[in-house]
């Protein structure tokens, strides 16, 4: 910031570089208080010395101790979940594309029987990328294609089965617990395949302080074990995560940096943190 | 609801302030900054959060303010004054050509609601006796065409498509030939998500509005969206001079602040909310009656 002073003005200028990247108020102020404590006690005197500090301890904080998926069962299931548009469908298409070209054979199941045209999306991503989709007709019970899919999993020597979920909004109840049956199902099914079933939330990058709400019930109703932040090609920051990482501790796993199949990436706190202090593209 | 947080917040904040009798300058700026922390939780956008608080200041700690009977009354009319600017004023409607077909342009980042709006609007527009025609003009996302055929299906509305390898501009132009044949008075363009950022998407966009010359461009917007969604509307609207904004996904428990920040930033009303993945989910916007209720009048 070319600042020779630790001074409010530099704090306020942290404070609106954080706030602009949807870090959230309230975890903005405690980010700054802390940080004015820390500096005390590593007698830090330099702005400079204070912005490595300050992003060395964010970098820290969203550090994931495992990796992105480990598949060390026979069967590993993705179930993937989210609000309305957050790319959700896309994620499964780049996720599946990327185990494909790894060697695994995947299937997905189109679990989304509500959305117009939800089904055959899928249905074309599978066409492209030579992956097997299971699917029903539209306006079928989401948990009997999960079901089926689990089945169509184990009988086919399956590595890696993806399903895809309806978008809904957190706050609705009743979707929510058709949500906690589809995973019911595929956790029973799961046990006795002795597979392994991981739940990953889609965020949308340009979302604001709603992805706190979105990560809490979508926790609290199927027990999310990652996250998938999309649509990190654009202007937004996406630094809600960093309130998400906060308050639940659940670990950011991929970014979507595009419409492709191709653009996914692991999330690097390195690099995600170096984004968001930087202005401009 | 949308906004009620808000809402709650500054209700407190002005309790406060009317337990008081006399104001000192300090009492007023701890309350701007407790309606500052509300506007920031709520996802106004920094800066927009910025000039509001300043330009109430200017206005609250002056002598006539301070030293009047009714301070706190004071000081609370001048936050609901520039919380009414804010907001914008009665509901605006769509622009409807003299000259049948009306054409409306549906436009926005990926996912914001553009598809389900472009059938909202068409049950609703329907509903008013009008003669609406869907038209696909998103050739890039996967089953694209796919979903808007089957709304169309659902609303019993012609569909136009001239498949995916045809040149959106192409079809926003042959959709007013299959207008004119059909009867329909209206179109609903429904694009492709895009970043505002994408040039040469974005110049698509402003090859459909030369080539047709669109009576409504409508910005889709989700209600959910946080600091971002100033830049978004902003090139948007550079780019298309857009008339107004449809606010979607309003059902959730989002603060909406985003769509006082597009508000405010391009001057271009909100005209619609979606409140569901319905077809019957879309409401007028008034933006005066959710000042109020943001204020507790
Ligand atoms: N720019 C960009 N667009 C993306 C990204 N991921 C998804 N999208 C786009 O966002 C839109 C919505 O994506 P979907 O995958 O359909 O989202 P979804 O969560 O499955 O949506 P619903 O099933 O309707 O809830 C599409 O236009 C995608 O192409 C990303 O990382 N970057
Ligand atoms: N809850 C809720 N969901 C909505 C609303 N409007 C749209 N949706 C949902 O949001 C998701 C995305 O909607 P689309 O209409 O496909 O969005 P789009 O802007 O056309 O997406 P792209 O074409 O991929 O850019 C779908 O799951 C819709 O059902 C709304 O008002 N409330
Ligand atoms: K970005
Ligand atoms: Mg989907
Ligand atoms: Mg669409």
């Amino acid at each position: 910031t070319g600042r020779t002073n630790i001074d409010d003005e530099l704090f306020e200028e942290l404070e609106e570089v954080l706030i602009q990247a949807d870090v959230g108020v309230k975890t903005t102020f405690a980010l700054i208080e802390k940080l004015k404590e820390d500096i005390k006690e590593e007698d830090i005197k330099e702005p400079e010395e204070l912005m490595k500090y300050f992003q060395a301890e964010l970098k820290a904080m969203l550090q994931n101790e495992e990796g992105t998926f480990n598949f060390d069962k026979d069967l590993n299931i993705i179930m993937v979940v989210g609000v309305n548009g957050a790319g959700k469908t896309t994620t499964i298409a780049k996720v599946a594309g990327r185990y494909k070209d790894q060697g695994k054979k995947v299937m997905l199941a189109a679990g989304d029987t509500f959305r117009a045209g939800a089904i055959e999306q899928l249905q074309i991503w599978g066409d492209r990328l030579g992956v097997n989709v299971i699917a029903q007709k539209e306006g079928s019970d989401a948990a009997a294609v999960a079901y089926d899919a689990v089945q169509s999993a184990k009988a086919r020597d399956v590595d890696l089965l993806i399903v895809d979920t309806a978008g809904r909004l957190h706050t609705q109840k009743n979707l929510m617990e058709e949500l906690k049956k589809v995973k019911r199902v595929i956790d029973r099914e799961a046990e006795s395949a002795n597979a392994q079933v991981e739940v990953l939330l889609v965020l949308d990058a340009t979302t604001g302080q709603n992805a706190i709400s979105q990560a809490k019930l979508f926790n609290e109703a199927v027990d999310v074990d990652g996250i998938a932040l999309t649509k990190l090609d654009g202007t937004a920051k996406g630094g809600i995560v960093i309130a998400v990482k906060n308050e639940l501790q659940i670990p950011i796993k991929l970014i979507g940096v595009g419409e492709a199949a191709e653009d996914l990436q692991n999330f690097d706190p390195e690099e995600f943190i170096e984004a968001l202090f930087s202005n401009g593209e | 609801m949308i906004f009620s947080n808000l809402a709650e917040k500054l209700q407190d904040t002005f309790d406060k302030l009317r337990g008081k009798g006399k104001l000192s300058e300090s009492d007023v700026k701890s309350a701007l900054k407790e309606v500052k922390m509300a506007l920031l939780e709520a996802d106004v956008n920094y800066k927009v959060v910025k000039r509001f608080v300043n330009k109430i200041e200017e206005r609250a700690v002056g002598k006539e303010v301070m030293d009047s009977l009714t301070p706190a009354q004071q000081v609370i009319k001048i936050v609901n004054e520039e919380m009414q600017n804010l907001m914008g004023g009665s509901q605006e409607e769509i622009n409807i050509s003299p000259d049948p077909p009306t054409i409306i342009m549906m436009v926005g980042l990926q996912g914001s609601g553009k598809t389900t709006s472009a059938g909202k609007l068409a049950r609703m527009l329907s509903n008013k006796g009008k003669n609406p025609l869907l038209v696909a003009a998103d050739v890039y996302r996967p089953a694209a065409i796919r979903q808007l055929q089957v709304l169309g299906e659902r609303l019993d509305l012609p569909v136009f498509s001239m498949g995916e390898d045809s040149d959106p501009v192409d079809i926003a132009k042959g959709s007013i030939n299959f207008a004119s044949t059909h009867n329909c008075d209206t179109i609903i363009l429904d694009t492709a998500g895009r970043l505002h950022i994408d040039q040469e998407m974005m110049e698509e966009l402003e090859g459909i509005k030369g080539a047709v010359d669109p009576d409504e461009i409508l910005l889709v917007v989700d209600a959910m969206t946080g600091q971002d969604a100033v830049n978004v509307a902003q090139n948007f609207d550079k780019r298309l001079d857009i008339d107004g904004i449809l606010l979607t996904k309003m059902d959730g428990d989002a603060r909406g602040g985003a769509a006082l920040s597009i508000k405010e930033i391009t001057g271009k009303p909100i005209k619609f909310a979606g409140t569901g993945e319905k077809l019957a989910d879309l409401e007028p916007f008034h933006p005066d009656r959710m000042a109020s209720r943001i204020l507790g009048m």
